[in-house]
């Protein structure tokens, strides 16, 4: 039995709720970029099942580039982040407001 | 069959990513963010796209999860320290936000519905269709993403560098230090 693709839909709208709540309420840095790299696996399930569904390979090919750009933002954040540990100590987001209004 | 695989998988990454978010310890939190990546993986492939599974499983959980654990371990982050004000607030506010995000989301399926599926098709599955496309038709966005990695890879190292000691005058006191 095939599986309807409103269920993938909304699974990957279940996923990116729970990562956009998770990327809102945490306050520890590398917490909010898990919750990040959760919302961007639910948008790629999005993308890959529209493509499934209207039987093209322009899903599928966002898809390859969003993982490339994932893997790009991953260095450079973490990067960041152990930069702004070393100067501060902490990657409590809550500590680091010295350009917070 | 297909819906039993797709039922299990799907249960598996909506409780793992639960775990993610909800996990006070960060090294967990990922654990199981590599167990949501394995499930949309497998999803790929129930979608017919093999190929993005594989890349899901070798980019996410091979690499970029591997570098989050690096960093955890490195940095030695613990548990979450502080508590603003106004933290449960926040926390009703999100949980509602996505709530209502889900619900507009499941009418809007619910109310307009989406065309009927079609069996999958060999052209949509194949690696050869899609690689052709890649090099063809989008070829400039393939470059540009190897430019984009490459300064990625700069980039970092050079941010994450530790930074030189205060100008000429340190060295020379380190190098008089190591005299001494």
């Amino acid at each position: 039995m095939s599986v309807p693709i409103h269920w993938y839909l909304l699974l990957a709208a279940a996923m990116f709720c729970i990562g956009a709540a998770g990327a809102l309420t945490r306050r520890n840095g590398i917490s909010i970029f898990l919750s990040i790299e959760l919302m961007l696996n639910a948008a790629n399930l999005t993308l890959v099942a529209y493509s499934r569904l209207l039987d093209v390979r322009t899903g599928q090919l966002v898809v390859f580039f969003v993982l490339a750009v994932a893997a790009a933002e991953a260095a450079v954040g973490l990067a960041l982040f152990i930069a702004v540990f070393r100067q501060r100590h902490t990657i409590d987001l809550n500590r680091i407001n010295l350009m917070r209004w | 069959m297909e819906m039993l695989i797709f039922l299990l998988f799907a249960a598996l990454a909506l409780g793992s990513s639960l775990v993610v978010v909800l996990h006070r310890n960060p090294i967990y939190a990922t654990i199981s963010l590599v167990l949501t990546l394995f499930c949309v993986a497998v999803l790929f492939v129930l979608l017919g796209a093999p190929f993005l599974g594989v890349l899901q499983v070798l980019i996410y959980t091979g690499a970029i999860v591997v570098l989050f654990l690096f960093v955890i371990m490195l940095l030695n982050v613990g548990r979450e320290e502080s508590h603003g004000a106004g933290q449960g607030l926040q926390i009703a506010g999100a949980l509602g936000g996505a709530a209502v995000f889900f619900l507009l989301v499941g009418l809007a399926l619910w109310r307009t519905g989406l065309p009927e599926l079609h069996p999958l098709t060999a052209d949509l599955v194949a690696l050869k269709s899609l690689s052709r496309d890649l090099f063809t038709e989008y070829l400039l966005p393939f470059e540009i993403v190897g430019l984009l990695l490459l300064v990625a890879v700069i980039g970092a190292t050079v941010v994450a560098r530790k930074p030189p000691q205060d100008g000429p005058a340190a060295s020379t006191a380190n190098a008089e230090g190591a005299e001494l």
